[in-house]
């Protein structure tokens, strides 16, 4: 120990904390991104990934679905990034046309399942009989697994973008009522949502004012769980010829053209594997930081 | 005792109902006419209408109904449209490669899952931790038929350690058979143990942040005996039932797992009877599943009671 630093103990004892270099945490845009870092890098993937979708066109793609028999299964080159597919479609075009199907898909079931959830989880909070009936129901629904239900709804109907959407909505749509529901129920119990009854506010008044504020945040976490989890199952009916017409450039589709040639042309594969994988996992990412933003209490477990 | 059985049995019966229910509606709406598709194209107006009502058809929804449950409750699932044979013994066909699939996914992932978890809680914040998170977040990310990909090209192409594709049954002998499922059964417990190790390691941590975690520290019990003794013997009702809630999970990672792998079983029966449109397979597969669902989920909650002495009253 040097002579210095016996001079400090006599202001500090050594186990207090260091007053003197405490820095007050960043304060403004950058400061939320580096107490954040996880959730920042996985916003930006996703941003990325939205601006490739929607300037698809313009990224040196080709048309993703133009056939070229002669230029089939060609390896990844400089005139085709990825490759091309057995038929000769240019494999980067299509992965990024791919891009818009997953996001769309993601989008549209988080928003739908989202809604209709938390109009049912709020109804069944608090209308007793509707609770008895439709909760009843959602178990049921829940007991099938979403994947299977949505294979069995997708068996039923045309091949098509939007009943995709709707078949991975309907099976989504219970978890988000049960969790709503689960918030209601424990949010009528507080002493303002009384005092809201008893001063003879309306039901209708008393969800939109007093409950729903207070649910918002998990809800908001759970919708992008549900992202995540619908572009899993929308590539993964895709793959197994259950989703999104075969015609359509989707990551599943692509993967399921390159299946008969996996021993020998593994890239088909992997190429789409690859943006489907970073896109879960950036909205993930993203749905973690938003949950220890805005529920500090599940932080600290989770 | 006696008793809370009796009650989680009972109350399993009406949502088995239910689902029954949903089940026969999807069938019930589908597009398309049975009758037509068996009598071919040259058959008559009138030789339809008899197939239609020798299959019951022309009768009203709750009779098709009533009939169709009274069926499945001796075991008779209905007829294949394509082939033509009773889906039960399609079902029983198919059934050997997902069993095998799904139960040596089932031990594999919970003996990987639970150590991870105590191990992640005891070590909360610290980089062991951090490593099981970050494994953990990219187990719900990449979907298994990716990760089943990924595993393939490392092992069977580049390795040749194992299979490429297919299935070797048991009676071919034991060492066969556990080789051509390994690299399956890997990639479908990713999402499992990310699931369990999530939940198990919260559940964990709340406990340990609990008043009798601090008395038997202050009574001096070792690191080992509070991790062991006090915190995971009361962890194990949320685990048990996270294991139970995840085989749903499993289920529909079959299907598509049995597609990369090339696996006889019944996630392959499904998808080839999507590609034909054979709604009483379908049907059929959907139903079988979401009963295994339902009571694999109901003896979760039967077991309740042997690790938690205070449910037993």
């Amino acid at each position: 120990m040097n002579s210095q630093s016996e001079k400090m103990e006599f202001k500090a004892a050594p186990e207090l904390p260091d007053i003197i270099s405490y820095r007050p945490p960043r304060k403004g845009m950058l400061g939320v991104v580096l107490r954040h870092k996880a959730a920042s890098a996985g916003a930006l993937l996703l941003i990325v990934l939205i601006l490739a979708a929607i300037f698809a066109p313009y990224l040196g793609t080709v048309n993703p679905i133009a056939i070229a028999p002669a230029l089939r299964a060609r390896a990844p080159s400089a005139e085709a990034w990825f490759g091309t597919d057995m038929l000769g479609r240019d494999l980067y075009s299509r992965v990024i046309y791919g891009t818009r199907v997953s996001l769309t898909v993601g989008f549209a079931v988080a928003i739908i399942a989202t809604v209709a959830g938390t109009v049912i989880g709020l109804a069944c909070g608090f209308i007793d009989w509707v609770d008895s009936i439709v909760m009843r129901l959602m178990d049921a629904v829940m007991s099938i697994p979403s994947i299977l239900l949505a294979i069995a709804l997708v068996a039923l109907t045309k091949a098509s973008v939007s009943n995709v959407i709707a078949a991975i909505a309907i099976s989504e749509i219970p978890r988000v009522a049960r969790l709503v529901r689960g918030i209601v129920l424990s949010l009528r119990e507080l002493a303002y949502v009384e005092a809201a009854v008893s001063s003879g506010s309306s039901t209708n008044f008393i969800l939109a004012r007093h409950i729903l504020p207070n649910a918002i945040a998990p809800i908001i976490v759970q919708a992008t769980y549900i992202c995540a989890s619908a572009m899993i199952v929308e590539a993964t009916l895709s793959f197994i010829g259950a989703g999104t017409p075969p015609t359509t450039p989707s990551w599943g589709n692509i993967m399921a053209d390159g299946r008969a040639l996996w021993q020998v042309k593994p890239y088909i594969v992997l190429f789409p594997a690859a943006f489907l994988s970073l896109t879960v996992l950036s909205v993930n990412m993203l749905g973690d930081g938003l949950r220890d933003a805005l529920d500090p209490r599940l932080a600290k477990v989770t | 005792m006696f008793n809370l059985i009796v009650r989680r049995v009972a109350a399993t019966i009406p949502v088995m109902g239910l689902v029954a229910l949903i089940v026969f509606s999807l069938l019930y709406l589908a597009p398309g006419d049975p009758a037509l598709v068996i009598a071919g194209d040259q058959a008559t107006a009138a030789q339809i209408e008899q197939i239609r009502t020798n299959l019951g058809l022309n009768e009203p929804f709750w009779y098709r109904f009533g009939s169709w449950l009274l069926g499945i409750l001796h075991g008779d699932l209905g007829t294949s449209l394509i082939s033509n044979v009773p889906v039960t013994t399609l079902i029983m066909q198919r059934m050997e490669p997902t069993i095998s699939l799904m139960v040596i996914t089932l031990l594999w992932s919970v003996i990987v899952a639970v150590p991870l978890a105590v191990l992640a809680a005891w070590k909360r914040g610290q980089i062991v931790d951090r490593v099981v998170m970050s494994f953990g977040v990219m187990g719900f990310s990449i979907p298994v038929f990716v990760f089943a990909y990924c595993l393939s090209y490392i092992f069977a192409i580049q390795l040749h350690w194992v299979p490429i594709q297919g299935y070797v049954p048991l009676s071919r002998g034991v060492w066969p058979w556990l080789n051509s499922l390994i690299l399956p059964a890997v990639a479908l417990g990713s999402s499992y143990v990310a699931l369990i190790s999530r939940i198990g390691r919260a559940a964990l941590l709340e406990i340990l942040q609990q008043d009798y975690i601090r008395t038997a520290r202050a009574k001096g019990a070792s690191n080992t005996s509070v991790l062991f003794e006090h915190a995971l013997k009361n962890a194990a009702v949320p685990l048990v039932t996270v294991v139970g809630i995840g085989v749903g999970l499993l289920i529909g990672g079959a299907v598509v797992t049995e597609t990369v792998f090339a696996l006889p079983g019944l996630g392959r029966l499904t998808a080839d009877s999507i590609l034909r449109r054979d709604y009483p397979v379908i049907q059929g597969i959907v139903l079988l599943f979401s009963f295994t669902y339902v009571l694999v989920n109901l003896a979760v909650d039967l077991l309740y009671p042997l690790f938690d002495p205070r449910i037993r009253n």
